[in-house]
């Protein structure tokens, strides 16, 4: 048993051997795997914080409630109250049009234009969070409330959130058929670097045979070489990934600071990352098997 | 140890390599096949290796037919089977140790009992010593010698070798025959073949003489 982890052993460390012999074609070779490998992986990564991103918005159900300016501001009062003692709605915040009407003075910069009206234009208004929040069924809240008698406009804005989902899921989708293209293509590549080195090989191939090498004796190195590739690959891919989030992760928290957001990018987890590294290994061990299935029995002792 | 009934050989160009050969080798025997170039000595040395498998006729080797040997069975039947190419076959990137080595590695033996018979094989080939150099570095004689070593370094029951000695000047040709005979000596049946017929003038051994394809003359000791 030892034996035979030694003998793997030695073709692993045979096959990295040979790879740091050649370092350029190498590093060709892994380059063009581990492009194949970070852009399903960066593709993860920006729908991943995308969708943090919309999950993190539970503002974003809120909708503004405008009462009918003919109701008194103490009545408009008692029905923001007997909304917030309703299950489906999590918190409200009244703005009564005097707060809101200096509010508006302060920031709008129309504050002279006011000046020539002659009462206050603004109604009063309610903020409410609805309890579900934005995956909840807000119309039916909204619906029920436009419905009341001292309300006039319920303004809703979830819409766009749920296009924004929707949208998400369509590249989420995307990305799953790239990942399933891509991991082909890494498959193939590996498989014809494979294919290559057997060509190069075959006079061993060929002298292992004669002197009684089973075919399983004779794939071992080509399949090691191939895991080495993958494995290297998949490396360099999640550097890739790491350096691009380096360097675009102190703009993105900038802009979403802007937003008074704290949001930052979150890059692969611990999960993704070995899906990565072991699913380079994987292609790589597969892409290498295909080749040498494929061509070893072609080079027979002659 | 090695018999041939009635075997024939046809390549897919139509060429009659091998006509009707039939012979039987004892174990521990040692036998040359002779012949002009192109009469089939090739042709029956690599039905043994089972490099190629026979038109029509039975090969046995060690009691074994190799025509109902599955494709599978082949590395095992070869691990037991010492071959010499004329064109040595080593490989070129790795050291003289390697070469020798490989059938030992595939067979799986252990590290130490590689470096046992990896020296003793080199040491009955007067190379120990050079186990490390690459064998490009070394001349066409002692490279025929690594390949020698490499073929008896599993110590098989059988070796065969094509014109081992194609390349070589007189001397060295006479001590890699010499090198032969020892091995023979020790019960390791040799069939080699040769068309050097002035090298092994003075040698009491058996002689398969081929031409065209079908055994002209079977020269026993007794018989001379």
């Amino acid at each position: 048993m030892r034996r035979y982890f030694d003998l793997h052993l030695q073709n692993l460390l045979g096959a990295c051997g040979r790879l740091a012999r050649q370092p350029f074609a190498t590093l060709l070779t892994v380059l063009v795997i581990a492009i194949a490998m970070a852009l399903p992986a960066g593709l993860r990564v920006l729908v991943n914080n995308a969708g943090a991103l919309s999950a993190e918005w539970q503002s974003a159900a809120d909708f503004t409630v405008y009462f009918k300016t003919d109701v008194p501001t103490d009545k408009a009062r008692a029905v923001a109250r007997q909304l917030e003692a309703r299950d489906d709605v999590a918190s409200i915040q009244f703005i009564d049009r005097g707060s809101a009407l200096s509010e508006f003075r302060a920031h709008s910069g129309f504050g002279d234009a006011l000046e020539a009206l002659d009462g206050n234009p603004l109604p009063d208004a309610v903020v409410v969070r609805p309890a579900s929040g934005v995956s909840g069924n807000v119309e039916s809240l909204a619906a029920a409330i436009d419905a009341l008698p001292e309300t006039d406009l319920v303004q809703l804005d979830t819409q766009w959130v749920a296009r924004l989902r929707a949208m998400l899921a369509v590249a989420g989708r995307i990305v799953d058929l790239a990942t399933g293209l891509l991991a082909l293509a890494v498959a193939v590549v590996v498989g014809n670097t494979i294919r290559l080195e057997i060509n190069n090989r075959s006079t061993e191939i060929e002298v292992t045979k004669l002197v009684g090498g089973t075919d399983a004796f004779v794939r071992r190195p080509f399949l090691y070489l191939g895991f080495c590739y993958g494995l290297a690959g998949a490396v360099l891919a999640e550097l890739l990934v790491l350096v691009t989030l380096a360097l675009i992760g102190s703009p993105v928290h900038e802009l979403a600071a802007l937003y008074g957001s704290d949001f930052a990018l979150a890059g692969l987890s611990l999960r993704e990352t070995f899906a990565l590294l072991g699913g380079g290994a994987l292609l790589g061990w597969t892409g290498a098997g295909l080749a040498t299935a494929r061509h070893l029995r072609a080079i027979e002792p002659k | 140890m090695i018999r041939f009934e009635n075997v024939h050989k046809r390549y897919p160009t139509g060429r009659e390599a091998l006509n009707g050969v039939s012979f039987n080798l004892e174990r521990g025997e040692f036998a040359f096949i002779t012949g002009p170039s192109g009469a089939g000595k090739s042709t029956l040395l690599r039905l043994i290796a089972l490099i190629e498998r026979p038109t029509r006729g039975t090969v046995l080797v060690n009691n074994q037919n190799t025509a109902r040997l599955p494709r599978r069975k082949i590395p095992g039947f070869r691990q037991r089977l010492g071959v010499v190419f004329q064109d040595h076959k080593l490989l070129y990137d790795r050291s003289v140790f390697d070469n020798v080595a490989l059938p030992l590695v595939i067979a799986g033996a252990s590290r130490r009992e590689i470096e046992k018979r990896v020296r003793a094989a080199l040491d009955q080939v007067g190379l120990l010593g050079r186990e490390g150099h690459p064998p490009i570095t070394l001349s066409t004689g002692e490279q025929q010698r690594v390949g020698i070593a490499r073929a008896v370094a599993p110590r098989p029951d059988v070796l065969i070798a094509d014109e081992p000695t194609g390349n070589l000047d007189p001397e060295l040709s006479r001590e890699i025959m010499e090198l032969f005979t020892r091995f023979n000596e020790v019960g390791v049946t040799l069939l080699i073949a040769t068309h050097d017929l002035e090298l092994i003038e003075r040698m009491p051994h058996r002689r398969l003489r081929l031409v065209a394809g079908q055994l002209a003359a079977d020269t026993s000791v007794e018989s001379r």
